[in-house]
Formats: structure tokens, C-alpha cells, sequence
């Protein structure tokens, strides 16, 4: 929780967002802007707004610069850096009386001083780059970059910082280091010879980075399955869980590749669709190795059929679901929590899932490892629910952690060291009265042979369509499944005195709530917090929402999901939970969760 | 339902001392006829004969009568029955994780062909290293006997209603998709389906069987083209395999031109002796023209229809230690905390 410090309005406490045109190399430039920041020791919110296109259509990006280390989007821009004529009109709607509109003055707009409470800076950025650079993909790159020049001097970025950044990425062609460079010295000057530099808005250093780096989620529970010891990814590209496996793809060939024989420590099999994708998954958890899949929600539809085999035939598999605007093809680059009920319930027959919401980066890369370890633990398909927000957006994370002590968690696996000195194998018999059975992987000899199916099978792990058999198997299912509510990552809570009621939000709308949270306080709302981690909700959830009487749920999607999963699998009573519900499609604001809450409070809905 | 386990102590025994029983299943509920059980009888016959551990066996299969039939063979070895049309996604999942045990997938045409044939392509494509035996009876038997994408245009249902789409050959489909081992054989013929079972299984890659298998139930009449009596009276077999084991010597001669003999991976060999004096079993167009001509004359063509060794299989492919990647040691995966502080460090 950072602490409410106060600095200056506008130091190192506004927002910034680019409208871009998608395919014109604008991310590396607001990347570079995002990066100085934070090297300068100031915590940043970046958030990306692109289309489902590869180049030509509407793309933004916004920068949150936040001394005091917030994690969420405020709903507020300061400066709008409009490089995209044609959505002129709204970006400039967009801007907070008082802010800055900045665009390309080649071409000057009168449209765009039609607003008296925002102050436009115009430079003629593509005359400049067509009078200094040539050809046209250079101008329309070097264009970009030059505005990042521009920015510099605004908001007092510091040049050397910018040059070190753009060293490390083209560490390879050095060339480009200096055409960058001569870009950004040119939007630069001209700013500090036309205006008034830096504006109130502005960045200084401070020392708030530092033990911190910046990585999109996506990237950080690759590196989770790595560190997790999975040697089987299996996968078919859906954004925006796609840079799951490119990122798992990286670290494998520089971690796991053997230099002497170029023998690979690892197998990723791009599948022919997602249906084959967790086939082999639960193929090569069948048969001994940590594997895993990322998909997003039409992935999980897909999935479907087979998640019901890998629950009834207890094969331990770990998905990650990175959540995209639904239903159907739905908004594929833009974010939702709306696959909550379609993984916790997914799948024909009575089928419940183990599920692991990670709020962060941070908190993807341990939950990737946990998923591994509850997988095996529970020997059935543990979800791990990422968002676009979460798995897309580069957070600052702090440093993560490892204890070289870690050995993975096979659960209840026979060897066959352990076969020889037992009786008789029985696959699905409930030994320990916990619900898991034990298992064998095959090869290990016959004595642990056993027949996998998805068809009616009893504790022996033969066939039968015998009614007691088949209810046993079952029943103990089930005990499993309350055994996995003792073993998922417990809620995070947080109380203040004299509170009024409480939220109860979860995933990536943390930021969000907890920046909110401080908010109420200081208009005198003071509310306790309650973050769910995973499914099925244990003791902790239970009680936190039978001690209080005003709840507001805080999740992002329509139906209101996590509400329904509460009052399903609860015994809390469903009129004390009011919904505050976000699912534009972009991440939610603390703005949205104060508004939400307070409204309910005006109207009465909340006592 | 369990078979009594007592053995004749006169049976015969292979090198590992074991005999035939020891690859035994459970009993089969198949309807009596079934020439699916005559398949798993040669699968028997055929891992007795090759000494095979029952547990370096993994026995994959999807839905239908014929994805049944893993229980009924082999129960000292893993089996794994999946969903519908989805066996060969296991079975690349299975191979990747460890890559020394043998994969026997059994399917269906029902199961491979329809719902399935996106994955039996893709293992093809990826050239995962099984053995598929396709159990062919041109009917849907657990649904009560309608058409498969196998049936040929014009054979008859037991109702009298003749089939009007054409079929998909899953031996043309597997050749033109460049599966390195092609059979097709006949539930009835032990002789010829033994030696292709055994030579399959010693096969580095993909290796396809397809065994017209007559369902005595819903496709065994007049006017069918899957029946006992049809195959019998219609199969064209232009080469005679024989399989001969790594360490045996090769006894049988045949005259010069008649016969070849390819390597497999494993040390083992083919002997096919040629019917047909033009076939060429290593060669993928001539064999492709040779089944569709007799395809279109109504023959079935049997035996050993291609073999190309030597093409890389998925773990070649993929670079995969020889070790199985489900046995590597933990502290050759992690890479430590020293590393992730590195690792950390390249994203500040």
C-alpha cells in the first residue's frame, strides 16, 4: 500500500496518452518515454489500448505517472500527444480541463483550439523529419521517436537516460542508436526554443523504483512455468495470451538449451487448434511432465470436452486463461474478468475447477509455480485467470524471489520403488480419506498399470455403469474438491477502523479498489477489503463475508460473476452484495470503483 | 470383467520368458465376430513375438467400438482412453513427455475420420512417433449402424439404403499428407496383419495401419463393401512384409527383382516380397496412383503399401534429449535464483 504523500499538483502526479496509428512503431516510442520515467525513480501505470489489426487503425497508449505508486488507471489524462488525425475529435474531449493537447503541427488544425480550457502545443514533426530524414518508413518511424524528444524537454525527461535505454535496444546496430538519438535532440530543441519547458506537469527524480522492474504478465508466468520445471507447452495462438509461449519460448532457449549438444530441456507443440493444445497437455501430464497451456476464453470454449476428462480421470493440467471481451470472438485486444464461471464450471456433467487469480505480474509468476504444484497436489486442472490488462501491460513489479530450496510437488505419485512395497495398485481408491487418490505414471512397471478413461469407472479404475460405484467415484470427487479450499492461495484482507461495509474484488482490479479505497477514506468512507485468490473459496472468504452487512463486489465483466460464484459457493445472502461492474473493455479506474460506491450509498441501494 | 489369470506352464515363451497371456486384457464386450477382436488377438500375437515389457507400451485410444479395445490387450501397460477423435493429441502430449516408450494408438473410422481427422493429420504432419491402427468397418456400430466417412459411394446399409458420399481413404489421406509408414490390412488375415503390427511398432514416426475390420452387426451383409465375404473377394495385395527382428538372421530367399528389404530405425527389417512386379513400396506417387486405380476397380489394396525410414520424427524435430523429458532432474529445469535476479535485472 503506497503512502498518500503530497507533492506539488502536476510533479511527478498525471497521465499521458498517445493516440497512435497501430503499425507505425509508435510502441518502442512510448515504451522509451515509460522506461525513462521509471529510471528517473518514478513509479508508472502503463496501459495499451490497441486494435485487433496489424497496422492502419486507431491504437493509444497511456502513461500514468504516479509518485506516490498507485497501480491503477485514475480516469484522468493531462496530456494527450494526438498523432492520429482521425481521432482528433475524441482525444481532445478526452483531455481534463486544464490539460495539454500536443499534435503534429505540418498540418495545422483549428478544430483542435476548440477547446478554451486546454492548451495545444503544436510542432510540425513530420516537416522536421522530411527536412532531416529520409525515406518514407524512416520519416513515419523517426516521427514517433521525435515527439519523445518533444516530451523530454516538457515533462524535464532526462536525455541521458533515453540515450542509455535506446544503447540496450539496439545493442545489435548501434546506427540506429544515433538516428534515434538526432531525432529526439531535434523535437528536443525545438520544444525548449518554442515554449515555456518543462510545463507544470512534469517529472523529478525520485527513488521509488527502485527494487522494482517493469514486465507484462504474460511474461511473468512464462518465467513461472519455467522456474516451475515444466518441460511441455502446448499451445494455439489466441491473443492476448499469445506472448505467453513467446515469452516461455525465450527463456527456454536461453535457460534450458544445452550449449555443447543444443539438446532442448523442453517441447512446445504449436497445436492445430486449442482442442488439440490441451490434449497433449494432458497427454504429457499423463505421462509424467509438468504441461501446460495458454488461451483465453474462446480457447477455454474449445477446451471444454477435454477439461471434463482431465477432471473425472483426475490428470493434473495447468491453463492459463488470459481474459478477452466476450462472448463469441468478442473484443480480442481489449480486457474483461468474464470467464469466471465458464472455468470454475467448465465442461459437461457436474465438474468443478480449482482456479488461482493473480491480481499482477508478481503474483503471476508465483501462482504459475503454485498451479504446477496444486495440479499434481490435486491431480486435475488448475486455472490460472490472467487478463489482457494483467498478462498485456507492463506493470512495475518488484523484485521477485526465489528459494533455491524449492522442489516441485509431485503429490501422490507412486514409484517404483514404492509400488514394490505395496500389496496391490488401485488407482482411484481413497487411501488417505482426503479425496486424492494415488497415482503411477506409465513405465513404471506393471504392477502400476491402470487404465485411463472418461467413461464410468470405478475406485479400481475398471468400467461400470454400476449406480453405487459410480456415486462413490463421485462423492469422493467432491471431497477432493473441499480437500483444494484448504490449499488455494488464502484472500488478502484489509481493515480500518470503523468500517462502513466492504469490497470484495479480485484480479487486476486491485489497483483500482485499493487507490479507491484511500480515496473514500478521505472523504470519510472508510471500507475493509477483501481480494478472493482462488477457488473454491475457503474458510477465510466465508467468514470475511458473514462478518459484514454492505459488500460491493468490484469485477469486470457484465453478468456480474464473481457475485454469482460467491452466492453459489457461499453461504453469504446474496442481498448483501452489491455489484459495481466495469466492462468497457478497458481496465477499471479507481475513479469508476469511488463513483460506483458512492452512488450506491446516495441512493440508498448500500446502507 | 477380469480373466482368469493361471498359465499352462507348457505355453510357449518369448526372450523375456514370457508367453502369450502376459499380453493379454481383460475380456472383450465386443459383439461375438467382431473383427476388432481379431485385431487385438494380432496385437497379442504381435508384442509376444517382438518380447516387449508390457509397461514400455502406452496404449492410447479415442471413443468407438474400436478405442475399446486397449482394455482387451496389454494390461500390465498404461492405457489411456480419451475423448472422441482426440487420441492423437494425447499421443503427441504422451510422446513429448517420454519418448522411449512405445505409443500404440487404436482408432476408429468414425473416430479418425470424421470428428478426428484434424488430429490424425496433424500427427501425421508432425510425423509423432505411434503406431495407428485405424479399425475400419465403414459404420457408426455404438450408435446402431449409420454410414462412416470411410463407407464407399453405393455400398449398401443393413436397412437396404445405399451411401452417396465418397469416402476418405485414410491410406490415400496418409500418404499424400507424407506419413512414413503406410499398411492397410484385414481383421481376417493374421498372417499378413502380424508382421505389419510388428514392423509398425519398430518404425521410428508415424506409422498408419488401416484394418478393414467387418462389423458382423451393422456391416456384414450383401451390398456391403466392408463385409467378411467383400474383402476376401477384393483385396489386391501387391506386396507380401515380412518381419525380421534385429538379432535373427534373414532365412527366406526370394529371386532377384522379387524382393526388398528396407532397415528400420531400431536394426530390425522389412523383407517385401513384390506381387506385383512394378510396385514400389518406397516410392510415395507410384503408390498413391496404384491405390486410387485400384480404388476405382472396387479393390482394396492390402499390406505393406509404403515405408520411407529416415524422415525426422517429432523429437528429432524438436531437438529433445534422449533422456525422457518427464525424468530430467529438477535442477536441470530450474535455472536458480542467481539466474532470476539476472533475468529480473534485463527488464528494469
Amino acid at each position: 500500500m503506497p503512502e498518500l504523500t503530497t507533492t506539488p499538483a502536476g510533479v511527478n502526479d498525471f497521465v499521458v496518452k498517445f493516440a497512435n496509428v497501430n503499425g507505425t512503431g509508435s510502441a518502442s516510442a512510448n515504451s522509451l518515454i515509460m522506461k525513462s520515467i521509471f529510471r528517473m525513480g518514478v513509479p508508472v501505470v502503463g496501459k495499451n489500448f490497441f486494435p485487433s489489426n496489424i497496422q492502419g487503425l486507431p491504437t493509444w497508449y497511456e502513461i500514468r505517472v504516479t509518485g506516490e505508486g498507485w497501480i491503477a488507471r485514475s480516469g484522468q489524462v493531462d496530456l494527450m500527444v494526438a498523432m492520429n488525425a482521425e481521432t482528433y475529435a475524441r482525444d481532445i474531449a478526452e483531455v481534463s480541463p486544464g490539460g495539454y493537447l500536443l499534435y503534429d503541427s505540418s498540418w495545422p488544425r483549428p478544430a483542435l483550439l476548440s477547446r478554451d480550457d486546454v492548451t495545444v502545443i503544436g510542432v510540425p514533426l513530420a516537416q522536421l523529419c522530411s527536412e532531416n530524414f529520409e525515406g518514407a518508413r524512416a520519416r513515419i518511424l523517426m516521427k514517433n521517436i521525435m515527439y519523445a524528444g518533444v516530451l523530454a524537454a516538457l515533462l524535464g525527461l532526462d536525455p541521458e537516460v533515453m540515450r542509455s535505454l535506446l544503447g540496450e535496444s539496439f545493442a545489435r546496430k548501434p546506427a540506429l542508436v544515433d538516428a534515434n538519438m538526432k531525432a529526439i535532440g531535434l523535437g528536443y530543441d525545438y520544444a525548449i526554443e518554442h515554449f515555456d519547458c518543462p510545463l507544470p506537469l512534469r517529472v523529478e527524480k525520485l527513488d521509488r523504483t527502485r527494487g522494482h522492474f517493469m514486465m507484462d504478465g504474460n511474461t511473468a508466468a512464462a518465467l513461472g512455468c519455467l522456474y516451475a520445471g515444466a518441460t511441455v507447452g502446448a499451445w494455439y495462438p489466441i491473443t492476448p495470451s499469445t506472448s505467453l509461449m513467446d515469452a516461455f519460448r525465450t527463456f527456454c532457449a536461453r535457460n534450458r538449451v544445452d550449449p555443447e549438444t543444443g539438446r532442448h530441456d523442453y517441447l512446445i507443440i504449436q497445436a492445430e487448434d486449442e482442442l488439440a493444445a490441451i490434449g497433449a497437455v494432458i497427454g504429457a501430464s499423463w505421462n509424467g511432465a509438468r504441461a501446460f497451456t495458454p488461451t483465453s476464453g474462446p480457447g477455454i470454449s474449445l477446451m471444454n470436452e477435454f477439461i471434463g476428462l482431465a477432471y473425472y480421470a483426475e490428470v493434473p493440467a495447468v491453463l492459463f486463461d488470459v481474459q478477452r471481451v466476450g462472448p463469441s470472438t468478442g473484443m480480442p485486444t481489449r480486457t474483461q474478468q468474464c470467464d469466471l464461471i465458464s472455468c470454475a464450471y467448465a465442461s459437461h456433467g457436474d465438474t468443478r475447477h480449482v482456479l488461482l487469480f493473480p491480481a499482477d505480474p508478481e503474483e503471476c509468476f508465483y501462482m504459475a509455480v503454485q498451479a504446477f504444484d496444486l495440479a499434481e497436489r490435486l491431480q486435475t486442472p488448475v486455472f490460472v485467470l490472467l487478463d489482457l490488462d494483467i498478462g498485456m501491460n507492463d506493470w512495475m513489479v518488484p523484485d521477485l524471489e526465489w528459494d533455491d530450496a524449492y522442489q516441485p510437488d509431485r503429490g501422490k505419485l507412486l514409484t517404483a520403488d514404492m509400488l514394490e512395497k505395496i500389496d496391490k495398485f488401485q488407482r482411484y481408491v481413497d487411501v488417505d480419506g482426503d479425496g486424492i487418490p494415488w497415482r503411477t505414471i506409465p513405465g513404471v512397471g506393471e504392477k502400476g498399470a491402470y487404465f485411463t478413461r472418461g467413461s464410468g469407472h470405478n475406485q479400481f479404475g475398471n468400467y461400470t455403469e454400476d449406480s453405487a460405484e459410480y456415486k462413490e467415484l463421485v462423492d469422493r470427487l467432491l471431497r477432493k474438491f473441499r480437500t483444494a479450499a484448504g490449499m488455494v492461495p488464502e484472500p488478502v484482507v484489509i481493515r480500518r477502523a470503523g468500517a462502513r461495509g466492504a469490497i470484495v474484488s479480485i484480479g487486476s482490479c486491485d489497483g483500482a479498489v485499493r487507490e479507491a479505497l484511500a480515496l473514500l477514506n478521505r472523504q470519510g468512507v472508510p471500507l475493509d477489503y477483501m481480494r478472493v485468490r482462488g477457488f473454491p473459496f475457503g474458510e477465510q472468504v466465508e467468514a470475511f463475508l458473514a462478518e459484514h452487512e454492505t459488500i460491493f463486489v468490484v469485477e469486470q465483466n457484465r453478468d456480474a460473476q464473481l457475485r454469482s460464484l460467491l452466492t453459489l459457493e457461499t453461504a453469504v445472502d446474496k442481498r448483501k452484495l452489491h455489484s459495481i461492474l466495469h466492462y468497457s473493455g478497458f481496465p477499471v479506474s479507481s475513479d469508476f470503483v469511488v463513483h460506483g460506491v458512492n452512488e450506491a450509498f446516495a441512493k440508498g441501494e448500500a446502507a | 470383467m477380469i480373466k482368469p489369470r493361471i498359465e499352462n506352464p507348457r505355453l510357449p515363451r518369448n526372450e523375456l520368458g514370457r508367453s502369450r497371456r502376459a499380453y493379454e486384457g481383460g475380456m472383450s464386450t465386443l459383439c461375438a465376430g467382431c473383427g476388432h477382436d481379431s485385431i487385438t488377438a494380432a496385437i497379442v500375437q504381435a508384442c509376444f513375438e517382438l518380447s516387449l515389457p508390457p509397461q514400455s507400451l502406452a496404449k492410447l485410444s479415442g471413443i468407438g467400438c474400436s478405442s475399446k479395445t486397449t482394455a482387451y490387450f496389454v494390461s500390465g501397460a498404461h492405457g489411456f482412453n480419451a475423448v472422441h477423435g482426440r487420441m492423437p493429441a494425447i499421443a503427441a502430449g504422451a510422446s513429448a513427455a517420454n519418448r522411449q516408450l512405445k505409443y500404440l494408438g487404436v482408432s476408429g473410422d468414425g473416430d479418425s475420420l470424421s470428428i478426428g481427422l484434424g488430429q490424425m493429420g496433424h500427427a501425421i504432419r508432425r510425423n509423432v512417433d505411434m503406431l495407428y491402427i485405424l479399425e475400419n468397418n465403414g459404420v457408426y456400430g455404438l450408435t446402431k449402424g449409420q454410414f462412416s466417412a470411410s463407407a464407399d459411394i453405393g455400398s449398401k446399409s443393413k436397412r437396404g439404403e445405399a451411401n452417396t458420399h465418397p469416402p476418405i481413404d485414410p491410406v490415400l489421406l496418409s500418404l499424400a499428407l507424407g506419413a512414413t509408414f503406410v499398411a492397410r490390412s484385414f481383421s481376417g488375415d493374421k498372417e499378413q496383419l502380424v508382421p505389419l503390427i510388428k514392423a509398425g511398432l519398430s518404425h521410428q514416426g508415424f506409422a498408419l495401419i488401416d484394418v478393414l475390420s467387418p462389423c458382423v452387426t451393422f456391416n456384414d451383409h450383401e451390398g456391403s463393401t466392408k463385409s467378411y465375404a467383400y474383402v476376401r473377394g477384393h483385396q489386391q495385395v501387391p506386396v507380401a512384409a515380412d518381419y525380421v527382428e534385429a538379432r535373427k538372421e534373414i532365412t527366406v530367399s526370394y529371386a532377384e527383382g522379387e524382393s526388398v528389404s528396407v532397415e528400420m530405425h531400431d536394426g530390425s527389417r522389412l523383407l517385401l516380397r513384390k506381387l506385383d512386379r512394378d510396385y514400389d513400396p518406397t516410392d510415395r506417387a507410384r503408390a498413391l496412383a496404384y491405390v486410387q486405380e485400384r480404388a476405382a476397380r472396387n479393390e482394396h489394396v492390402t499390406g505393406l503399401i509404403y515405408v520411407g525410414e529416415g524422415r525426422r520424427n517429432f523429437h528429432e524435430r524438436h531437438q529433445t534429449p534422449e533422456e525422457p523429458l518427464n525424468a530430467l532432474p529438477y535442477s536441470r529445469l530450474c535455472p536458480g535464483a542467481g539466474r532470476l535476479a539476472e533475468i529480473v535485472a534485463g527488464y528494469r
